[in-house]
């Protein structure tokens, strides 16, 4: 195959799709081992040979690009799939039938799947728990994987190319998997923490990126910092009761991926969700700006999803509401604000019941 | 390829029954079990110094082993004091004070360089008391007794009963199979005894679960399972000998200790290496509620999930495969449905401390109670799963495991990290949740719906919506004049879930029993004429109207609880 990978004694990781994220990754990887770096599109993969760069990155010396699946699973163990949620199932579909229970999969990708009914438009739909999973939820559905772990925190793709000191979370419930991903992701310039919340964990990075769009939003109506602030303190008990619906504990949230990853983003012009707020609060439209997006904003898609489950729960979650009538019936920013705000909150915080522990 | 067996839901109680299997292995020396017993000595040794070594490793340092030490012996010296019990041995409390005063000798004097050697050798003292107090005492000639008399003696309390005459002592009309129906995939299980070690998990509502299974395995032409049994049950004279004589291990609940527990966990992991079939009620004690099991215990099956990795790891050439057979077993009847009930009741009620008591204490009460339930007894349904590996992942008859998009699965990988297998508990410990899972899975999907338990489902389910402010405990003390639910309203209610499980059952979720293929109406009387039928208060019954009601709410809910997990207590 390639030679840098096969004369080495370091086992070799892949990232599974060379999107910015995905390239990150396979960047802080390539620090501590040879690292596979897969793409879709083999015209890319041949771009990212020639020219050792993807994107405006340099890609580490230690990085093969290549287009080849099959290869990659067998030579890894472990795999980082980092697709957008969209094709995720898909791939993850894909390689099931070359993947070994010894394998194992840490996903990076901040968004939920959803298996709709086919033939019914997406506003009749009534989308239950058993129809939304996560991404390590995916895995076990499609694959004989049970070793599965996610990474979340603040990690801004543009930010880590730079090479900033920064941290994530690896979560999973398996300790082996915690480990592993800090044995290959920690260097001296990146932290990584381990939490077995894994669901909780994955929910953190998923509803951030709703509250980031608000912020987008209020950012781009000028209204300041106070009103910021409020939106994050309140985002966060949305998010945290979303969780509770999912079976995630509460504590996730007040960490790393939770609290960490949600001001990072809220505050962050590199952001792709905050950009859809910024934007549309300046007045485009939502086609408008994901036409000229290059990668996936997954929030867009996140409070589509979780609009249709609260609802067919009974659950509030009043800024995602708003937020949908902003993005999909027109509704204008300032609107939704003002809803929000005449809103009954009363109470500032509190805690969602602790979900008692399975013995 | 895995089989997925459609025609397994629709097999009818009347084929079934008819069929006759052969033993596997004729020859009852070499059962497994009997080979334990003969080499018992030795696997006792084994167990012992797994146990030390298993304990050593948690207790690593001086300090943490002398005080896991002092607490057992604590605990030991409260038992024998406020909990003794018949079957005890006599030098109970002697033994126990012994060690006591040994331990204290030793602590006091921390200057003594043996001071480590000796806290080892008290503790594979206890190792060993726990290890030979929880041995199965199996004899194949008093299993041969045990099973002729169950046999014989039942076939004659049942004709006795439904055949007029005195004469019907020695009739031969109805046997044993006539009242049990054995269904699933009892090829399949034949076949993989052979193949590897099977762990049988039974759902568990009733005392006489232990015997019934016992007969199930044997009918089966299975060579006997070992399996643990409540040490309260060996107080009775009579249930000790069937139990000692069918390979049961004594599981004594009231010793909760480290020492104890992980001796008990070893027992049954190194049984399982030497390849002898086992059973576990993996809910551990009967249902209370009349819930399918949801919530199962992590340390016997984790000990499942143990066993098969000890087992790639030492015989890395070998495929020494263990298969988890879920079974679920159905009556229209639980004879201490009401004890259990209300039990469950005051559980859920109060926070308050809570005792169990043995309502079957007795010798007599026991074989009351067995004549009482095979007389009057109903049809009893015993569900056999297919066989799956340690993962929750079914097997072929092969005994290899597959995914559900029917792609082989080695499950030796699932041990594996970087190449090699590999020891990891806390890996261990999410595998243990995982098959819990799935194994509880597999009960729902197996377990056959009975009319008497759908009709109960009903009934309480269309109280609780005339009474949507009341709450569980209010309910059940509705005055009798609101009990009463108007027929044609009720068969509506009935029909609606009806419906729901058919198409459950088309997706293979649930199973239905052969008498519920008739019209509503008669499935209907079947059940109300069924459910409960010989408890004093009778869950349901016809009033003279034909409308339906209950006489006693406590046992409609226990048995209305068995339709709970299949989504129709969601339905609007």
């Amino acid at each position: 195959m390639d030679s840098k990978i096969s004369n080495n004694d370091i086992q070799p990781v892949a990232v599974l799709g060379a999107g910015s994220f995905g390239t990150a990754v396979a960047n802080l990887l390539a620090v501590n081992s040879p690292v596979y770096l897969y793409a879709r599109n083999p015209e890319v993969v041949e771009k990212m040979k020639s020219s050792r760069e993807h994107n405006g990155v340099r890609l580490h010396e230690r990085i093969t690009p290549t287009n080849d699946l099959q290869m990659v699973v067998e030579h890894c163990t472990t795999l980082f799939p980092v697709v957008p949620s969209s094709g995720f199932r898909d791939l993850i579909h894909k390689i099931a039938p070359m993947l070994h229970p010894y394998h194992v999969l840490i996903h990076g990708t901040k968004g939920l799947d959803v298996q709709l009914e086919s033939d019914v438009p997406f506003e009749e739909q009534k989308v239950t728990k058993k129809q939304v999973k996560t991404m390590s939820e995916v895995i076990r559905d499609e694959t004989v994987v049970v070793r599965v772990g996610a990474l979340a925190g603040p990690n801004l793709a543009t930010e880590l190319a730079q090479g900033y000191p920064a941290a994530t979370v690896v979560a999973s419930p398996f300790n082996e998997v915690i480990q592993e991903g800090i044995r290959l992701l920690k260097n001296d310039k990146f932290q990584v923490y381990g939490n077995r919340d894994i669901i909780g964990i994955e929910l953190c990075g998923v509803l951030k990126n709703i509250i980031a769009i608000a912020s987008g939003g209020i950012a781009g109506m000028g209204m300041g910092e106070n009103s910021r602030g409020l939106l994050i303190s309140r985002g966060m008990m949305e998010m945290m009761h979303i969780g509770k619906f999912f079976g995630a504990e509460p504590e996730a949230f007040m960490g790393l991926a939770g609290i960490g990853d949600m001001v990072t983003t809220c505050y962050s012009t590199y952001s792709r969700n905050f950009t859809v707020g910024n934007r549309l609060a300046k007045g485009e439209t939502l086609q408008d700006i994901l036409n000229d997006m290059e990668e996936v904003a997954e929030g867009v898609n996140t409070i589509k999803i979780i609009k249709k489950l609260t609802e067919s729960a009974g659950l509030r979650a009043p800024i995602t509401e708003n937020l949908y009538r902003v993005l999909f019936e027109n509704q204008p920013v300032n609107e939704a604000i003002d809803t929000l705000m005449k809103y009954p909150f009363n109470i500032d915080v509190s805690m969602p019941d602790r979900i008692s522990e399975a013995t | 390829m895995p089989v997925e067996s459609d025609n397994y839901f629709m097999q009818s109680d009347e084929s079934i029954r008819q069929e006759r299997y052969k033993p596997i292995i004729p020859a009852p020396r070499k059962w497994p079990v009997v080979q334990l017993s003969k080499n018992s000595k030795q696997f006792i040794e084994e167990v012992i110094d797994d146990t030390f070594d298993r304990i050593k490793e948690v207790k690593s340092t001086r300090e943490e082993l002398i005080e896991e030490l002092e607490t057992t012996l604590y605990r030991e010296k409260l038992r024998v004091k406020r909990n003794p019990w018949k079957v005890d041995p006599p030098d109970d409390a002697e033994f126990w004070a012994g060690l006591r005063s040994e331990l204290a000798s030793i602590t006091g004097n921390p200057d003594d360089p043996a001071i480590d050697d000796k806290l080892d050798e008290l503790l594979k003292t206890i190792i060993s008391r726990y290890a030979n107090e929880i041995l199965s005492k199996f004899k194949p000639s008093s299993y041969r007794f045990a099973r002729s008399f169950v046999k014989t003696g039942f076939t004659r309390l049942l004709n006795a009963t439904h055949v007029k005459g005195w004469s019907a002592l020695w009739s031969k009309k109805y046997t044993l199979n006539d009242q049990l129906h054995i269904v699933g995939e009892t090829e399949h299980i034949r076949t993989l005894a052979q193949k590897g070690t099977i762990v049988l998990l039974p759902t568990h509502f009733s005392n006489l679960d232990s015997i019934l299974i016992g007969w199930v395995i044997h009918s089966l032409g299975l060579p006997p399972f070992i399996y643990g049994a409540g040490l309260n049950l060996f107080n009775i004279g009579i249930i000790a000998y069937f139990m000692n004589s069918l390979g049961a291990y004594k599981v004594d609940r009231r010793k909760k200790n480290l020492i104890y527990i992980e001796t008990l966990k070893t027992y049954s992991n190194v049984a399982l290496q030497k390849g002898v079939h086992s059973l576990f009620f993996p809910g551990g004690t009967r249902a209370r509620s009349g819930h399918i099991e949801k919530k199962l215990k992590r340390g016997l099956l984790g000990s499942v999930i143990d066993a098969q990795r000890i087992n790639y790891e030492k015989f890395p050439e070998e495929n020494r495969k263990i298969f988890v057979v879920p079974v679920t077993i159905n009556y229209h009847f639980t004879l201490e449905a009401p004890a259990l009930i209300n039990d469950h009741l005051k559980m859920m009620g109060q926070e308050r401390f809570y005792m169990e008591n043995d309502e079957y204490a007795t010798s007599y009460k026991i074989l009351k109670f067995l004549v009482k339930f095979f007389t009057k007894g109903s049809s009893i349904s015993v569900s056999i799963g297919k066989g799956m590996d340690v993962l929750g992942n079914y097997v072929d008859d092969d005994g290899h495991s597959y995914d559900k998009n029917g792609q082989r699965i080695y499950t030796r990988e699932y041990f594996m990290h970087d190449k090699k297998i590999e020891r990891d508990d806390q890996r261990d410990a999410e595998y243990t949740k995982i098959l819990s899972e799935k194994v509880v899975k597999e009960f729902h999907k197996i377990n056959r719906v009975f009319s008497s338990h759908l009709v109960a489902f009903t009934a309480f389910k269309i109280l609780q919506k005339k009474h949507p402010k009341l709450d569980l405990y209010n309910l059940l003390r509705l005055p009798d004049e609101d009990q009463v639910i108007l027929y044609e309203e009720f068969k509506e209610e009935f029909n609606f879930y009806l419906d729901h499980l058919k198409e459950l059952n088309k997706k293979g979720e649930v199973g239905f029993a052969s008498h519920m293929n008739q019209d509503v109406d008669k499935v209907i009387k079947h059940g109300v004429d069924n459910v409960g039928m010989y408890h004093a208060k009778r869950p349901l019954i016809f009033t003279k109207s034909g409308d339906i009601t209950s006489e006693n709410l406590n046992t409609l809910f226990y048995y209305h609880n068995r339709m709970m997990g299949y989504g129709l207590e969601d339905l609007k």
